[in-house]
C-alpha cells in the first residue's frame, strides 16, 4: 500500500501578494557590504562632559599588540560596556593611559585624537554581529 | 498557476541574492572599497580637527592577507606569515605559550562537527582570557549553543566582533560526521 505523502505548502503561499512582492523587492536592493572593524564607541560620560565620544579602533591596536596585552595586563574586560573608565584613570597611567602617555603613544592632552566620534553615538562595539540575529551588539 | 509564477520569481530572487552574497564577498575590482575613510564611516566626526592625523584603515589593512568576511583581513594569516608582529606584553614578562591542542565538539545536531584549534587562539590570547571565566578548563564542561554565541557569549565574545563572524558556519563546523551519523533515507 502506498503511503500518503503529505505535502505542506510553503508558508509564503498563504501571504498576501503585496507582502510577497515587498519581500522580493527588498531582496533585490543591493545591500552594502559593511566593514567589520570592531570599533568601540565610548560615550558613557564623554558627551555629558562636553566632549565627542571616543572611538577605539581594534584593527589599529591589534596590528601592534596581541589581545592579551590590553585584555589581561591593562584590565580591559572582553565585553564592550563592561569597562568603567574615567579620564582620571587614563591620566594615572591605567587602561589607555598605559600607552597613551606621550611615551609609547600620544598623551591624554591630545583630546581630539581619541574624542573623535559623532555626537549622539551610543556606546558599544560596531561592525560586530553581521547576522542580524539576537545579538546584543 | 499563480503560485507557480510566484515561486519561480522567488527562486530567481534567491539565486540573485545568493550570487550577490557569494561573489559580492570578494570583488577584486572593489578591492579597497570595504575600508571607508574615517570621515565617512559614520562613526568619526568629519568636523573633528584632529581627524586627518589618524590613520585610515585602508592604508593599514589593504596590505594584509585578505579574508571574505568580517573586516576582510585574515588576522591569523597576517600573524603566521609575519605581516604583523604585535607585542605579547607591555610591562610584565608574559610568555607566549602556543598550545597545539584541538578540541572536537561532536554535539552539533545536523551541522558538521566543530574543531576548536587552540593554536590559532593562543597565538593571540593567553589562557586566562578564556579560562575559566568564559570556558572551563575541562573540555565539554561548559555547555553552550549557537543562540548564546549569536548573543555575543562564549565564542561570540570575539567571533562577530573582532574575529570572523558566526555567519561563516563552515569555518568552525568543519569536521564531517562519519557515515554512521548520516541522516536516514526517508522512504
Amino acid at each position: 500500500m502506498k503511503r500518503q505523502i503529505e505535502y505542506q505548502q510553503p508558508f509564503f503561499c498563504h501571504l498576501p501578494k503585496w507582502m510577497i512582492l515587498l519581500a522580493l523587492l527588498t531582496l533585490l536592493v543591493p545591500s552594502p557590504v559593511l566593514a567589520e572593524y570592531g570599533d568601540v564607541v565610548f560615550n558613557k560620560r564623554a558627551e555629558k562632559s562636553g566632549m565627542r565620544p571616543v572611538i577605539f579602533p581594534h584593527w589599529f591596536h591589534r596590528i601592534r599588540f596581541k589581545c592579551n596585552v590590553c585584555h589581561t595586563e591593562l584590565g580591559f574586560k572582553m565585553r564592550a560596556g563592561a569597562n568603567d573608565i574615567h579620564m582620571a584613570d587614563i591620566k594615572d597611567g591605567k587602561f589607555c593611559g598605559a600607552c597613551h602617555n606621550n611615551q609609547i603613544a600620544w598623551g591624554p592632552g591630545n583630546c581630539n585624537l581619541c574624542h573623535s566620534g559623532l555626537t549622539g553615538l551610543k556606546s558599544g562595539i560596531r561592525g560586530g554581529n553581521t547576522t542580524g540575529g539576537p545579538g546584543k551588539w | 498557476m499563480k503560485r507557480c509564477i510566484i515561486k519561480q520569481i522567488l527562486a530567481v530572487c534567491i539565486t540573485l541574492c545568493a550570487a550577490q552574497a557569494t561573489f559580492g564577498a570578494e570583488p577584486v575590482s572593489k578591492a579597497n572599497s570595504y575600508w571607508l575613510p574615517l570621515a565617512k564611516d559614520e562613526l568619526h566626526d568629519p568636523a573633528d580637527p584632529a581627524l586627518h592625523l589618524l590613520q585610515n584603515p585602508v592604508k593599514a589593512l589593504s596590505v594584509l592577507p585578505r579574508d571574505g568576511a568580517g573586516d576582510q583581513v585574515n588576522w591569523v594569516k597576517a600573524l603566521d606569515n609575519n605581516y604583523i608582529n604585535p607585542r605579547i606584553n607591555l610591562r610584565f614578562n608574559t610568555q607566549v605559550e602556543v598550545l597545539n591542542l584541538d578540541i572536537l565538539f561532536p554535539d552539533t545536531n545536523e551541522m558538521d562537527m566543530v574543531n576548536f584549534p587552540h593554536k590559532q587562539h593562543t597565538e593571540w590570547l593567553i589562557c586566562s582570557n578564556c579560562h575559566e571565566e568564559i570556558f572551563k578548563y575541562k573540555a565539554h564542561a561548559t555547555k553552550f549553543g549557537m543562540f548564546e554565541i549569536l548573543n555575543g557569549e562564549y565564542c561570540g565574545r570575539c567571533h562577530g566582533a573582532v574575529a570572523f563572524p558566526p555567519t561563516e558556519c563552515s569555518r568552525c563546523h568543519n569536521v564531517p560526521r562519519t557515515s554512521t551519523a548520516a541522516p536516514a533515507k526517508a522512504n
